[in-house]
């Protein structure tokens, strides 16, 4: 493969499946066997130096598919390259290039301090000194390890182990970081520092990440791209706008009044859907500005406060398959879509 | 980061003596780091380790009483079975030591940890075999030792070249049947992960067993642990040749010496069905 390519599509996902055969207990005494298609068939490429959400339901396929990209699980079918690396049979060869951080697990040492995990790291990998220097250095600088090096992992908060994880998925100069909900029960602060990061480590790195997530604002600050996964198919690849305008996505304006008043009307473009005392919600179309909304209410009405809520990523999945016909499929055989479910 | 691409390409080839020698250093650098982490806890690790050689130092001591009330079992001296006791023990002790974390695999696949080693690039069987390393286990390696120590000068044996090798051997293919049994039954796991307890009936009751003279137990059992899960090679058969004493089942004089073919045979199978469950838990994730 010539430079240019591979440098074009760092990961390359070709109708890759994942079938599982599970037992279900039918009876007393008997199971059944069935088959469940936890991926049907997914396809889509990542060039170098991308940042891309990739999200989804629970139990849509998400975990699944990370786990056949770094070589954990084997596909059932299609085909999966990273750096032109076939994950599944050369999984030790792909694990010096790949970095991986699972949010709810640490493979940080609980006893031992800090530093210690990255030392093993270091020898594990046969990452070289000067690398290994640099690269600790950054990340200490970046996430605010310094002091925290020599304190035992079992003493660091939530935050501050999830920054020691990711560093420690760092050190290896790993072309792809793969992270599996990175932000789950940290605090704003530590959020917004770990989203600091990885933006930073892929503007001034080049590299390429993959994100999965429930928290929409990670998609937000940090990806162009968002993949969306759910049944084991691939519903939507594309920018974030794009998905709110798949999703017939709503967004709500929220109006607290000086006083109780019956429902806002004649607001052109918005209706009201709820009202609870002072305060009522307002939907209005995600692509419509809320600027000359505001003005409307706020010429006519005792506006006291307000706030814009977007529609949150389950609402917008949710939304993508409602009625079925707004549905569409960017895998290459999208010919299948409509008798799968 | 550091700019280019500076990542180390395993070294030495992808041939199968690299990922071996790769294996080693990984169970060399796992094993300091849970060390390491055990002697965090100083006063546990001291207590732990006093307490498995006591309660290892008990058993013997129930022997010692038994051996107060009669002059023989089954025909053998309290000496005799004192080194029947202590190559089972060296045996057990050191495949528990060197692999015995491997029955926490069943445990590793639950939690879905398992994963994170397989993310590494280094073979999951050293990581695994590695883990959760328990010093304290030396405890029952030097208890044995020092039985072992008591048994030797006064065990009647003529003692040549040939035979005073034949100890050590019993150690080395002793321990090599029993990692054996534990990597087999570690593999088991990947189909049935809460089956830590047969693999145990193997491994500790097995060594319950050959800690005493095979004369003693029903032909049937005997041959179990001869045909089926060979542990008779750890210690009775080489004994019994050693100490002079005849085989209950009366095989051939050479089946005393197959030690290093049995062990060799169950390494190799217990390896492949390392790979097999290994694979199986890659294509089915459960």
């Amino acid at each position: 493969m010539s430079g240019a390519a591979a440098a074009e599509r760092l990961i390359e996902v070709d109708g890759v499946e994942k079938v599982f055969s599970v037992r279900r207990k039918a009876g007393r005494l008997r199971r059944v066997r069935q088959e469940v298609r936890a991926v049907d068939g997914i396809s889509f490429r990542v060039p170098r130096g991308e940042m891309v959400g990739y999200i989804g339901p629970n139990g849509a396929g998400k975990s699944t598919t990370i786990k056949m990209l770094t070589g954990i699980l084997v596909p059932s079918g299609g085909r999966l390259r990273i750096a032109g690396i076939d994950p599944a049979r050369e999984r030790t060869r792909l694990a010096r290039r790949i970095g991986v951080v699972f949010g709810q697990r640490t493979t940080l040492w609980w006893d031992l301090p800090l530093k210690d995990s990255y030392e093993l790291v270091r020898r594990m990998y046969r990452v070289p000194d000067s690398t290994y220097r640099a690269n600790l250095e950054r990340c200490v600088d970046l996430l605010d390890l310094g002091p925290l090096l020599t304190v035992p992992v079992r003493q660091l908060s939530l935050g501050q182990r999830m920054r020691g994880d990711i560093a420690a998925a760092l050190l290896h100069d790993p072309e792809v970081l793969y992270l599996d909900e990175p932000t789950i029960g940290l605090d704003v602060v530590s959020k917004a520092k770990v989203r600091e990061f990885l933006r930073e480590v892929n503007t001034e790195r080049g590299t390429t990440v993959l994100l999965t997530t429930h928290d929409l604002t990670d998609i937000e600050q940090l990806c162009r791209r968002v993949m969306v996964i759910d049944h084991g198919r691939l519903v939507y690849d594309g920018g974030l706008d794009g998905l709110r305008a798949a999703g017939d996505g709503e967004r709500t304006l929220v109006v607290d009044l000086a006083r109780e008043l019956p429902p806002i009307d004649g607001v052109p473009g918005a209706r009201t859907v709820r009202v609870d005392g002072p305060r009522q919600w307002l939907a209005f179309p995600a692509s419509q500005s809320a600027a000359p909304l505001v003005a409307a209410v706020a010429a006519r009405y005792p506006l006291v406060d307000l706030s814009v809520r977007e529609p949150d990523i389950e609402t917008l999945i949710a939304e993508l398959y409602a009625g079925g016909g707004t549905r569409w499929d960017v895998a290459e055989d999208g010919g299948k879509t409509g008798d799968a479910l | 980061m550091a700019s280019g691409r500076t990542v180390a390409e395993p070294r030495g080839g992808r041939g199968r003596a690299a990922e071996v020698a790769r294996g080693l250093a990984a169970y060399g650098l796992i094993v300091r780091m849970w060390v390491r982490s055990t002697l965090a806890y100083r006063t546990s690790f001291v207590m732990m380790t006093v307490g498995n050689f006591a309660a290892n130092g008990l058993d013997f001591v129930a022997i010692m009483l038994m051996f107060s009330q009669i002059e023989s079992l089954g025909g053998f001296t309290l000496p005799e079975v004192a080194f029947l006791y202590g190559t089972s023990g060296i045996a057990l002790g050191l495949a528990d030591l060197l692999l015995g974390s491997i029955e926490g695999l069943g445990r590793r696949i639950r939690d879905g940890t398992l994963d994170t080693l397989l993310l590494r690039p280094v073979p999951v069987f050293a990581q695994i075999a590695a883990d959760r390393f328990a010093l304290r286990r030396a405890g029952r390696i030097t208890q044995a030792l020092l039985v072992l120590g008591w048994a030797l000068p006064r065990i009647e044996v003529d003692w040549t070249v040939g035979r005073v090798l034949m100890v050590p051997m019993m150690a080395v293919c002793g321990t090599a049947i029993f990692a054996a049994v534990f990597t087999a039954g570690a593999a088991f796991q990947f189909w049935a992960q809460d089956a830590a307890e047969v693999q145990n009936s193997f491994t500790y009751g097995g060594n319950a067993l050959l800690q005493y003279p095979p004369t003693v137990f029903a032909k049937e059992l005997v041959r179990g642990v001869t045909y089926l899960v060979p542990l008779a090679f750890v210690n009775w058969l080489p004994a019994l040749r050693l100490l002079g004493h005849p085989d209950p089942l009366g095989l051939p004089g050479w089946v005393d010496f197959l030690g290093p073919v049995v062990a060799a045979l169950m390494c190799t199978g217990a390896g492949l069905a390392w790979r097999l469950g290994l694979r199986g838990y890659r294509s089915t994730g459960s």
